[in-house]
C-alpha cells in the first residue's frame, strides 16, 4: 500500500501546478502533484509553447518570402503543413516528458488522473470514471486551470469553428479565416495564419486590438498588421454564426451599428478564457466561485482552511508566468519563508507573439494619468536603431513611462522585433525599484536592440542620442 | 536581573553614536545621575547619566566603538544584592527585541531601492528607522509608503542633524601616482556629517548671490564707546552683525523661511545660527529670539555658545534649528566669500573684514572702514529683489547702529 499521506497535494500540473509542487519539495514538504491530462498543462500542450513552435515556422516562411531582401534567390517557398504541426507537437512532448522527469527528480508523487476535494483534508483521484487513490493532504493547492470561454451563438465544433486547440493543429490550410477576439492569443492565431497566407479578418468588441496594451502600441499593432493584409474590425460584435457544409457565414455588427456577412473557411474563437472550477469538489465547501473563478485572497487561500488556489483558475491575468510566481510565493507561505511580497499585478510582463512583437510591464500611459501621476514619456523608435535596421526591422517603438515626481518605472511598453526577449530588463529595473538615474547609468552592449531601451529612458527626460 | 543601560538617542534623528568613553569601569559603584560614558554623535559629545544605582557590573560596548545604534544594550549594572553571576543568566537569555530591529541597525549601510532612497529623500525620511521588508531586510516602496501612511518622523519638521549614513559604502580613495608619498586621515563622524551636508547643500539649494559694502566707521566708535564705559562685557563687530541680522529678519520677514517641499515655513521667532571653527570641523551654535536680544546679551552668548562648542559639549537643540546663519571671517583678512547654505535655512551672510579702502563721499575720494558681506539665498524662499531687500536692511543697522537701538 502506497503511503498517500502529504504535507501539500496540488492538484493540476501546468506552469502553477507543478513549479508550486517542486518548490514544496524543495522546501521539504512532502509533496504529490494530481494530473489528469498532461503534466506541463495547457502552455506546455496547447499553449504557450507549440504556438511559438508555430510562429518561428511562419517567420521564417516570411522572411523565405523576403530572402531577396538579404541578398537570396528562393523559389517557389512551399510548405508541408503536416511536418510544421508535427515540429511543433513534437516540441510540446519533449517538455512534457522534461516535466516528467523535473517531478521524479525532486520526489514529489505523481498521480495520472482527477483530483477532487474529499472530505475535509482529503483528494480523491479518479481515472476514467474510477476512484485510483485518496490523498490525505495538510494543504491542497487547486490549479487546475482554465479553457477557452464560449459565448452563447459562438460554440466551437471543432471542425469548422475552432477554439486554440484546433487551431494548432490543422489538417489542412484555410483560405479564410475569422478571428474572433484580439487578446494576446487571438493576434497570435491572426498573425500566424496571416503569414502563412490566408485571408484573415480580426472582429473585437473593444475599441481597439490588444486591449490591455498602452493606446500607442495598440494602433502601431493595428498598422503593422494591416499593412500586412489583415482585416481588423473594432468595437464589433458577431452576431451570429451560419454554418454550411465546409464553410461559415459570420454576421458582423460593426461599430457603427450595420451589419456585413463574411463568408470564412474557419472561425477561430479566443473571447477570453474560463476557469476549470467544476468536479473539483467545492459544493458544500466555504470555497468560492465568481465569474469562473475561484476567489482568493491575496495570498491565494480559497475561503477553506488548508486549501488555495494559484494560476488561471484564481483569476486573471492569465499568464503561465503568473501562475509558476503565484505557486512559488503560495507554498513559501505555507512553508513559513519569511518576508514574502504578494504580488503586484503591475508587475507582470506581457507578451504577444505575433509580428510584430508586442511586450509590456506596468501601467499603461493611460492608466498612470488616471491614476493622477504626473508622468514622463520617451520614446524610442526601432528605425533609429543601427542592429533593427541590420536585422532588416526597423519597425517598432520602445516606450517609457516614469513618474515625473520620484523618477519610478511605471510602465514599459514596446512593439517590434523580439521585444518579448526585452522586457524582463524593464521587468528586473522595477522589481529592484531602480529610478530612471540607474538605468541612464547602465552600459547597455552594442550593437543591440537592447539599445532602444536605454535611450527611450534617456528620451523620457530629453537625453537621448540617437533621435 | 541586572539592569540593562541602553544606548541613549540624545536627539530625533539620532540612530547610532560612538560609544567614546567610559567613565566607569566594571566594579566601579554608580549612583543615579553619576556620568558613566560619553557618547560623540553627529556634531556633539554627550554624556550618559545613570538612571538607577548599583555597580557597573560588565561594559557590553567597549570605549572606541563606533556605530552604536540606538537601544542597544552597552552596558549591565548590577543590582543590589546580586553577583557576577547574574550576568551569565542576562546573557543567556535571548534579548527580547522592543522594536524590529531598523535597516539601519548595525551601523552598515542601509539597504534601500533606489526609488525607496528617494522618496524617503523628498519626504524627509530617516532611512535608518525603517524597517525594510524585500529581501534581506532590504528597505523597498511599499516600506516608504506604509511609513508616510503611518506618519512616520519627517526630517523637515524639526532636525538639522543629518539622519543614519544612507548611502552606498564609499569606493576606496584612488591610488596615487607611484612612489608619491601621502597618508589617508580617517574621517571623523563631524567631517562625514559636514561633508554630506554640504554637498547636499550645494547639489540640491539653488544657490544664488548678492554682495553689499558696508561702511562701518560709525559701528566701530559705537562699539569702542561702548567697550569703555564697562568691563562686564567686550563686545566684537560680529555681535553687531548678529543683531543686524536679526533685526534684518524682524523687518524682513520673509526671509526668515525654510522650504518644506510642500509649502514656505515662515519661522516666527528670529534664530540665527552662527558658525563657529572648531579643530577640523565647525558647527552652528544659535542665538534663539536674537531680535530681542541687547548687544550685551547676545556677545555673552556667543562667547558661551562657542567655548562649549570647542569642549565638544553642545546639546543638540543648541544647534538645530535657527533660519538663518552667520560665517565671519574677517579676522583672518579675508575681504569677501561666499558661504554655503546650512539647510534647510534660507540663507547665510558671508562677512568679510573690515578694512580702509577708498571711497568717493560727495563727489570726492575718501577713506573709510568697508566691511563686504555675501548673502548666499535658497531661490526657492528667497528672489532677488527679497534679498536685496533684506541686505538694504542689514546694511542700513550696521552703517547707523543707534538705528538697532530703536
Amino acid at each position: 500500500m502506497a503511503d498517500t499521506g502529504f504535507d501539500l497535494v496540488v492538484i493540476g500540473g501546468g506552469p502553477g501546478g507543478y513549479v508550486a509542487a517542486i518548490r514544496a519539495a524543495q522546501l521539504g514538504l512532502k509533496t504529490a502533484c494530481v494530473e489528469r491530462e498532461h503534466l506541463g498543462g495547457i502552455c506546455l500542450n496547447w499553449g504557450c509553447i507549440p504556438t511559438k513552435a508555430l510562429l518561428r515556422t511562419s517567420e521564417i516562411y516570411h522572411l523565405m518570402q523576403h530572402a531577396a531582401d538579404y541578398g537570396f534567390q528562393v523559389d517557389n517557398v512551399r510548405f508541408d503543413l503536416a511536418k510544421v504541426v508535427a515540429r511543433s507537437r513534437a516540441v510540446a512532448k519533449q517538455l512534457n516528458g522534461g516535466v516528467r522527469h523535473l517531478l521524479k527528480k525532486n520526489k514529489v508523487t505523481v498521480y495520472d488522473g482527477a483530483g477532487r476535494l474529499a472530505s475535509k483534508g482529503k483528494v480523491a483521484v479518479s481515472a476514467e470514471g474510477a476512484a485510483t487513490a485518496t490523498l490525505t493532504a495538510k494543504h491542497i493547492i487547486i490549479a487546475t486551470g482554465a479553457r477557452a470561454r464560449s459565448l452563447p451563438g459562438l460554440e466551437p465544433d471543432g471542425k469548422l469553428v475552432w477554439t486554440y486547440k484546433e487551431a494548432m493543429v490543422p489538417a489542412e490550410m484555410p483560405k479564410s479565416i475569422l478571428v474572433v477576439g484580439s487578446g494576446a492569443i487571438g493576434i497570435e492565431f491572426a498573425s500566424f495564419y496571416r503569414d502563412m497566407g490566408a485571408d484573415v479578418t480580426v472582429v473585437e468588441v473593444l475599441p481597439r486590438i490588444l486591449p490591455v496594451e498602452d493606446e500607442e502600441i495598440s494602433a502601431l499593432a493595428r498598422k503593422a498588421l494591416e499593412k500586412q493584409g489583415l482585416r481588423i474590425h473594432t468595437g464589433a460584435t458577431v452576431k451570429a454564426l451560419q454554418k454550411a457544409k465546409s464553410n461559415v457565414t459570420a454576421v458582423v455588427e460593426g461599430a457603427d451599428k450595420k451589419t456585413q456577412s463574411l463568408t470564412v473557411d474557419r472561425v477561430i474563437l479566443a473571447v477570453g478564457i474560463t476557469g476549470n472550477v467544476e468536479d473539483l469538489g467545492l459544493e458544500g465547501t466555504a470555497v468560492k466561485v465568481e465569474k469562473g473563478h475561484i476567489v482568493t485572497d491575496p495570498w491565494f487561500t480559497a475561503g477553506e482552511p488548508g486549501v488555495y488556489a494559484i494560476g488561471d483558475v484564481a483569476g486573471p491575468p492569465w499568464l503561465a508566468h503568473k501562475a509558476s510566481h503565484e505557486g512559488v510565493l503560495c507554498v513559501e507561505r505555507i512553508a513559513g519563508v519569511k518576508d514574502l511580497h504578494s504580488i503586484a499585478k503591475s508587475a507582470i510582463p506581457g507578451c504577444t507573439y505575433c509580428r510584430p512583437q508586442v511586450a509590456s510591464v506596468g501601467l499603461t500611459e493611460q492608466a498612470a494619468k488616471e491614476q493622477g501621476r504626473k508622468v514622463r514619456i520617451g520614446r524610442f523608435p526601432f528605425i533609429g536603431n543601427g542592429k533593427a535596421l541590420a536585422l532588416g526591422e526597423s519597425e517598432g517603438l520602445v516606450k517609457t513611462i516614469f513618474d515625473a515626481e520620484t523618477g519610478e518605472l511605471l510602465g514599459a511598453h514596446m512593439i517590434g522585433a523580439e521585444v518579448t526577449e526585452m522586457i524582463q530588463g524593464y521587468t528586473v529595473a522595477r522589481t529592484l525599484e531602480t529610478t530612471e538615474a540607474e538605468l541612464m547609468h547602465t552600459v547597455f552592449p552594442h550593437p543591440t536592440l537592447s539599445e532602444m531601451m536605454h535611450e527611450a529612458v534617456l528620451a523620457a527626460y530629453g537625453r537621448a542620442i540617437h533621435i | 536581573m541586572p539592569i540593562k543601560i541602553l544606548m541613549p538617542q540624545l536627539s530625533p534623528t539620532m540612530t547610532e553614536g560612538n560609544l567614546a568613553k567610559w567613565l566607569k569601569q566594571e566594579g566601579d559603584a554608580v549612583s543615579a545621575g553619576d556620568i558613566i560614558a560619553e557618547i560623540e554623535t553627529d556634531k556633539a559629545t554627550m554624556e550618559v547619566e545613570a538612571v538607577d544605582e548599583g555597580k557597573l557590573g560588565r561594559i557590553v560596548v567597549p570605549a572606541g566603538t563606533e556605530g552604536v545604534a540606538v537601544n542597544t544594550v552597552i552596558a549591565l549594572l548590577l543590582e543590589e544584592g546580586e553577583d557576577a553571576g547574574a550576568l551569565a543568566a542576562t546573557q543567556a537569555a535571548p534579548t527580547p527585541k522592543a522594536a524590529p530591529a531598523p535597516a539601519g541597525a548595525g551601523g552598515g549601510r542601509v539597504a534601500a531601492s533606489p526609488l525607496a532612497r528617494r522618496m524617503a529623500e523628498r519626504a524627509g525620511l530617516d532611512l535608518g528607522a525603517l524597517r525594510g521588508s524585500g529581501p534581506g531586510g532590504r528597505i523597498v516602496k511599499a516600506d516608504i509608503d506604509a511609513a508616510l501612511a503611518g506618519g512616520a518622523p519627517v526630517r523637515a519638521a524639526a532636525a538639522v542633524v543629518a539622519p543614519a549614513e544612507a548611502k552606498a559604502a564609499p569606493p576606496p580613495p584612488p591610488a596615487p601616482p607611484s612612489g608619491a608619498r601621502y597618508e589617508d586621515m580617517p574621517l571623523s563622524t563631524m567631517r562625514k556629517i559636514i561633508a554630506r551636508r554640504l554637498v547636499e547643500a550645494k547639489q540640491t539649494v539653488p544657490h544664488f548671490y548678492l554682495t553689499i559694502d558696508c561702511a562701518i566707521d560709525r559701528l566701530l566708535a559705537l562699539r569702542k564707546d561702548l567697550n569703555g564705559r564697562s568691563d562686564a562685557y567686550k563686545l566684537t563687530v560680529n555681535d553687531f552683525v548678529v543683531r543686524a541680522v536679526a533685526l534684518a529678519l524682524r523687518k524682513v520677514p520673509d526671509a526668515n523661511a525654510t522650504w518644506v517641499e510642500t509649502a514656505i515655513r515662515k519661522w516666527a521667532s528670529v534664530d540665527v545660527a552662527v558658525a563657529v571653527a572648531l579643530d577640523g570641523g565647525l558647527i552652528t551654535p544659535v542665538v534663539r529670539d536674537a531680535d530681542h536680544k541687547g548687544l550685551a546679551a547676545i556677545s555673552a552668548e556667543v562667547k558661551a555658545l562657542a567655548e562649549r562648542a570647542r569642549a565638544g559639549k553642545l546639546m543638540p537643540e543648541e544647534y538645530t534649528g535657527g533660519s538663518f546663519s552667520i560665517s565671519n571671517l574677517g579676522m583672518y583678512g579675508i575681504p569677501q566669500f561666499d558661504a554655503i547654505i546650512n539647510p534647510p535655512q534660507a540663507g547665510i551672510l558671508a562677512v568679510g573684514a573690515g578694512e580702509p579702502r577708498p571711497v568717493v563721499k560727495d563727489g570726492a575720494l575718501a577713506i573709510a572702514t568697508v566691511m563686504t558681506c555675501t548673502l548666499s539665498c535658497d531661490h526657492r524662499i528667497v528672489d532677488g529683489a527679497l534679498g536685496a531687500q533684506f541686505l538694504q536692511a542689514f546694511k542700513g543697522f550696521v552703517e547707523d547702529p543707534l538705528t538697532t537701538l530703536l
